[in-house]
């Protein structure tokens, strides 16, 4: 059914289709708006068999859903930014042992300065947890991916974050479409849980490994992340058959066949990449755009066959790796291996910068031009900077960096953008 | 009788870009959002989606809503729209809410005075003036839903002004969002707000 909608709200949609039968949460922007549906859902009987269980922690709430997973539960919760980081240690036993929890990340930047807006710093902290990571484009894909989530953490026994950008996507009003309850119920079976900690025949999970086999657990969990590039495309096509409509695939490139540059990039910055890169077109310049959906596992071999006869490529992501630069960057190189590609890495968006087309095609002309430096921040302002380090020249207690640039630029309450 | 005049046929397959101006409580998000259902509930694609600054009651607040009729993928704020409604006069002399408008844009503030009494006489200039429209939005609010605010008497003016969406849009979309009391009252301040641009652009006509 076609619906009008914020995407938090097309989200809990989806989740609730998934028959979870156990949703911990614990608030945090801009994340709420999901859990806060959810719980309505469950409140008012829409969602039936479902415990909503409001902890005290979000690592609380990764811990109590790996004891709801344990116990067999289909289990979902959802976080951002610090929320995520306050988790990360259950994070990854959730992953250690094997459990499909679904979870959500409304990306948000991580602090300090602290910052409720959208970047992905917080989940790409977790990129090497163990979880699967899908990154959604649209509402209507992250509404979908929570879908195909369920399905592949559960034929893995891995769990699985569905990342979709706080506020541009979470707070964003635009058309979905809901699947019926019949839809879902035909793509996605019933958990059949791998491990169930039941009382009538006791078992234990959680057992401490030594030398011994520490490597081998690690070996099956990357050997697993490997199956999930087989599942994602099967699975998007089982989807495309019961839902009409393609979702979820490892990659989404567009106009790549004959592009000369290709920007790879991930999230909802892709759609106005796709505009920027039409508008670019239209003025004779071959250039593509290539989105990765599944950044965790990294689908090396398909980004390579898509990225191997460009003459550019430039990597724009929305996290910066401190004392080295992109983090995606270090994982599209790696694709590119031994080919002569020049590579870019633009660090854009941080801390909710806006995006625009015109700095995209600032940039991607530079790069075409070949005057763009390897490493690029876009519409880094320099007279801030230039500002703070003037400052610490002259002062040895020159202060707080944040509130001293907040001095220097004044109110922002008035800018548009 | 009336021209309805469709904006979106200006330019073919243009999108259609509005920009809200307002104050943190004034329920600027919501209005965009309400624009948005209304569009969709019309046929078409809609964006809507808050501008990523600090929301605390009285601040500064800005909103936006594009309108397409194929899928929107552009997510960047909106610089240059084709239509601006400001909630809050008091604005005019803090922010620059006609930032990126051309001279063929729309503007539509809620006050009781007109342009030159708001001291926009001379910006105004070159404009096209039945796309400049001022209405006593708040007080339609006070009336209809007992509370200062403006959104949406603004979204029913906004209805008359433009052709965009419909009136009828725009109330479904308030009883979407709304139920009982508040949604009458607002579909009655929606509607007495629509009827005042029409009375208006009546005696413009006859003038």
């Amino acid at each position: 059914m076609l619906k009008q909608c914020e995407g938090s709200r097309a989200v809990a949609d989806a989740v609730a289709l998934c028959r979870p039968e156990v949703i911990c949460a614990y608030p945090i922007s801009p994340q709420t708006h999901i859990v806060e549906a959810l719980g309505e859902k469950v409140k008012c009987g829409d969602l039936k068999n479902c415990e909503f269980i409001n902890v005290e922690s979000e690592f609380a709430a990764m811990s109590v859903s790996i004891g709801a997973s344990a116990a067999g539960a289909r289990s979902y919760t959802a976080t951002a930014s610090q929320g995520l980081l306050f988790m990360s240690e259950a994070v990854y036993n959730a992953s250690g042992l094997g459990l499909p929890i679904v979870m959500t990340i409304a990306n948000r930047a991580i602090g300090a300065p602290i910052n409720i807006w959208n970047d992905h710093s917080d989940a790409m902290s977790q990129r090497d947890s163990g979880w699967m990571q899908l990154y959604a484009e649209t509402n209507q894909e992250a509404l979908d991916l929570h879908i195909l989530a369920f399905r592949l953490a559960e034929a893995l026994s891995l769990p699985v974050m569905v990342c979709m950008d706080g506020f541009i996507l979470t707070h964003a009003f635009e058309r979905v479409d809901i699947p019926s309850q019949a839809e879902v119920d035909a793509f996605l079976p019933p958990y059949e849980p791998r491990q169930v900690l039941d009382p009538s025949e006791p078992v234990s999970i959680g057992a401490m490994v030594g030398p011994e086999a520490f490597t081998e657990v690690r070996y099956l969990a990357h050997a697993k992340q490997m199956q999930a590039l087989e599942l994602i495309p099967q699975f998007a096509g089982d989807f495309r058959r019961v839902f009409g409509r393609d979702s979820g695939r490892l990659l989404h490139p567009y106009r790549c066949d004959d592009a000369h540059t290709i920007v790879v990039s991930l999230g909802s910055v892709l759609g106005t990449l796709k505009d920027t890169i039409d508008d670019m077109r239209s003025s004779g310049v071959a250039i593509g755009v290539l989105g990765i959906c599944s950044f965790r596992p990294f689908p090396l071999a398909a980004v390579r066959a898509v990225l191997q006869h460009a003459q550019r490529v430039v990597v724009l992501e929305k996290c910066l790796a401190v004392g080295i630069g992109g983090i995606v960057s270090n994982d599209v190189r790696m694709a590119l291996a031994g080919l002569p590609t020049s590579g870019y890495t633009v660090i854009a968006g941080l801390g909710g910068r806006a995006i625009t087309r015109a700095s995209l095609q600032r940039v991607l002309g530079e790069a075409i031009e070949g005057s763009l430096e390897a490493l690029h921040f876009l519409d880094l302002d320099r007279k801030i900077v230039e500002n703070v380090l003037e400052r610490e020249r002259a002062l040895r207690r020159s202060g707080p960096i944040a509130e001293n640039i907040l001095r220097d630029i004044g109110t922002v309450a008035a800018r548009v953008g | 009788m009336r021209q309805t005049v469709n904006p979106a046929k200006s330019e073919e397959n243009a999108v259609f870009q509005i920009r809200i101006h307002g104050r943190g409580g004034q329920g600027v998000v919501t209005a965009a959002e309400m624009l948005s259902v209304a569009a969709f509930l019309q046929g078409k694609f809609a964006q809507a989606f808050p501008s990523f600054g600090s929301e605390r009651n009285g601040a500064p607040v800005v909103a936006f809503c594009r309108i397409d009729d194929r899928e929107i993928r552009l997510r960047e704020p909106i610089m240059a729209p084709d239509a601006l409604i400001i909630q809050d006069p008091t604005l005019l002399h803090q922010v620059d809410v006609f930032s990126g408008l051309g001279k063929d844009g729309y503007i539509l503030i809620n006050t009781n005075k007109n342009f030159a009494g708001l001291g926009l006489s001379d910006f105004v200039k070159g404009f096209r003036h039945e796309r400049l429209l001022t209405v006593p939005a708040t007080e339609i609010a006070m009336k209809h839903v007992g509370r200062p605010l403006p959104n949406v008497p603004l979204l029913g003016a906004f209805a008359a002004l433009g052709g965009l969406i419909a009136i009828d849009a725009v109330c479904d979309a308030i009883r979407e969002r709304f139920a009982g009391k508040v949604a009458a009252g607002n579909v009655a301040a929606a509607t007495q707000a629509y009827r005042f641009v029409l009375e208006e652009e009546a005696q413009a006509a006859h003038a």
